[in-house]
């Protein structure tokens, strides 16, 4: 609530509506509202599992990681937090989870301000954060001992019968003896997740979970991580694999170079690109030729294909009939649907490089 | 697309709905009064079940066999070791071995005290914090969350826990050897007079106890280093290092107006428990010097600890 005047400065910068959503709502949610607004989502912040504002850490080096994040992840979502590596991810998730103090700004995640509040809300939220850590001379099941006997809200008597489900939830019950050494990168993947799972958390913070597995075991993951969702645990997901956000998350936010570049649900993310008409052919000059008669802007011959932005007023069955009609010999026609990175790279305007 | 959208809002107005029961559910989980205890436990546990550990233990348990046999060998012949004037601390005791096995403890302790001990106490103290650090599990205890300040009180318990048990090592290891290499029975004590066996005993245990808590500024001021670096290794050496620079230090006369402030200045003091009556000026200030150790570097390890980005 003190840093009402920022957020409501930072709130009458981008639109109107967020503005009068700030003006209409209850002073004190000012902040999450007009973001959630901006992100078509309606809730409040009750419905908020982390909130930022102005979120900012500049290292001792100078170095600017995290440059003004607002960030808001909506309770329930499966959220997916991407950008190339050194992008900042990992910063923002550590100072979320009280590791790291900001340099400016605030975090409030389950409501409650991160890091003061570090004792009251870290029990709810299990995190895998930069990949699993373990200690080699103990077995995974003395590890999962280990770190529940550092979580005061843990109960003692229930901790084997809760360390043998999280064994058994991700697969490692028949390992559980085995000193960790001797695992693999999946495996100790596996444990890392078990070791979120030890209690019921409303909250997940799981920096690149699939790092290291194989293909099964990255399904399994992904079949997990649906089933907490649905269980109704936030699982707020960061990864570097597009195809990974796209495939589990309902929400996602891009970062690059310490900026948030973008956040909101993925299917909106997606349609911000629109799909391109594509049509194989070999004779590509005159399909270019009807297209443009047709109304299709940014006609591209690549080959035999002919790709154009879909005409605006038209059916694409009469498209279609156009090109045939014109003696065009037709072999494929159709719209691809943007994807993910598509929205990605028209929002950064570059590749998935590593930030220089 | 629109269907994707209106299937996804669907879900999440399902999923925030599902969160309210669980967190109702959840809002009565209340913290255990015991937890830190449990972390002790925890901590002590993961400590003593390491093969480092238990190597360090095992080579403090050699020096009082090491040292109990050469003696036996020197004086096979009947003679006695000579020499071993009472000037000093813990020299003294030697001649008395072959009399009484009793003195091998004093004489372990002694040996060991200046640079074995200290050394074991440096490698558990300086990989407290870096280790964890360095491995990685420094953030997830931090996170389970296991508190800042109790993380780091548990750490220096159980850096004082292997102080104390490293010290047992060698007393119990010394007594064995002692027992079963040279006789036993009552004993001359440094001022003369003679007291009984069980009376020795018990002055052994209490000899075994100031050296524990001699350790207790070295334990700190590796614990500080500790938190300094995320190397365990580095943390190690440079505790080490730090001992073996003041054991320099304090033999150099020209430095006698600082030495009264180095932690290991009153250490062999321990050897005046074997007066009679006790001479305890030295065993005072050697405590009092622990005492002042414990809360400077404890102090910045605290403040250090408690506003360190942790970024392993």
């Amino acid at each position: 609530m003190e840093e009402l005047p920022a957020a409501e400065a930072d709130g009458a910068g981008p639109a109107g509506p967020v503005d009068q959503a700030g003006l209409a709502g209850p002073t004190d949610q000012v902040g999450p509202v007009g973001l959630a607004d901006r992100t078509g989502q309606a809730g409040d912040l009750a419905d908020t599992v982390i909130a930022t504002r102005a979120l900012t850490k500049r290292y001792r080096g100078g170095q600017l990681a995290v440059d003004g994040l607002d960030l808001t992840v909506p309770a329930g979502s499966v959220f997916g937090f991407l950008g190339p590596n050194g992008s900042g991810k990992t910063t923002t998730i550590r100072m979320l989870m009280g590791l790291i103090e900001p340099t400016a700004g605030t975090a409030r995640v389950l409501g409650q301000p991160m890091p003061r509040a570090a004792r009251a809300v870290l029990p709810h939220v299990g995190a895998l954060i930069e990949g699993p850590a373990l200690y080699g001379f103990l077995s995974g099941r003395d590890n999962l001992i280990r770190y529940d006997a550092a979580d005061p809200t843990a109960d003692p008597r229930t901790r084997r019968t809760r360390v043998a489900t999280a064994l058994d939830r991700v697969g490692l019950t028949a390992a559980g003896g085995k000193k960790a050494k001797a695992y693999s990168l999946g495996m100790k993947q596996r444990l890392g997740l078990a070791a979120a799972l030890l209690q019921p958390r409303r909250l997940l913070v799981l920096d690149e979970p699939t790092n290291g597995l194989d293909p099964q075991g990255m399904r399994e993951i992904r079949a997990l991580i649906r089933e907490l969702a649905s269980d109704g645990t936030t699982v707020f997901l960061s990864s570097h694999l597009l195809d990974e956000i796209e495939q589990v998350c309902t929400h996602a936010a891009v970062m690059a170079q310490g900026r948030l570049i973008t956040q909101g649900a993925v299917a909106d993310l997606a349609a911000g690109t629109r799909g391109r008409l594509v049509v194989t052919t070999p004779d590509t000059g005159d399909a270019a030729r009807v297209l443009k008669e047709q109304g299709a802007g940014d006609v591209v011959i690549t080959d035999d294909r002919v790709t154009a932005e879909q005409p605006p007023d038209r059916d694409l069955a009469d498209v279609n009939a156009a090109l045939v009609t014109a003696g065009v010999r037709v072999r494929g026609f159709g719209v691809e649907r943007a994807s993910l990175e598509d929205a990605f790279v028209a929002l950064t305007g570059e590749g998935f490089d590593v930030a220089g | 697309m629109s269907q994707a959208e209106a299937v996804e809002q669907g879900g999440a107005i399902e999923g925030a709905g599902k969160a309210g029961k669980v967190r109702e559910a959840r809002e009565a989980r209340k913290v255990s009064p015991l937890w830190t205890f449990g972390l002790l436990r925890s901590e002590l546990l993961t400590t003593f079940r390491r093969w480092r550990t238990l190597a360090l233990l095992a080579v403090l348990a050699a020096v009082p066999i090491l040292v109990g046999i050469a003696v036996k060998i020197e004086t096979g012949d009947g003679g006695s070791t000579g020499g071993g004037g009472p000037q000093g601390g813990g020299p003294a005791f030697i001649s008395q071995i072959t009399n009484n096995g009793l003195f091998l403890v004093f004489t372990a302790l002694a040996a060991t005290l200046p640079f074995f001990l200290p050394m074991a106490i440096g490698v558990i103290a300086g990989d407290a914090i870096a280790g964890e650090a360095n491995a990685g599990t420094l953030r997830y205890l931090l996170v389970a969350p296991a508190g800042r300040t109790r993380l780091l009180l548990t750490k220096y318990a159980t850096t004082m826990a292997f102080c104390l048990v490293a010290t047992l090592v060698v007393a119990v290891s010394a007594l064995t050897v002692g027992a079963l290499l040279f006789p036993l029975g009552d004993l001359t004590t440094i001022s003369g007079t003679r007291i009984s066996f069980a009376e020795g005993l018990g002055r052994a245990l209490l000899i075994a106890l100031v050296v524990a808590a001699s350790l207790i500024g070295v334990a700190a001021l590796g614990l500080f280093v500790s938190t300094l670096t995320n190397s365990g290794i580095a943390a190690m050496a440079t505790t080490v290092g730090l001992l073996i620079t003041i054991q320099i230090l304090d033999q150099i006369p020209q430095l006698h107006a600082i030495q009264p402030y180095f932690f290991s200045h009153y250490w062999l003091s321990f050897a005046d428990l074997m007066r009679e009556p006790v001479y305890w000026d030295d065993l005072v200030k050697n405590l009092g010097i622990q005492a002042l150790y414990a809360a400077v570097f404890g102090s910045a390890a605290w403040a250090r600890f408690t506003a360190k980005d942790v970024t392993a």
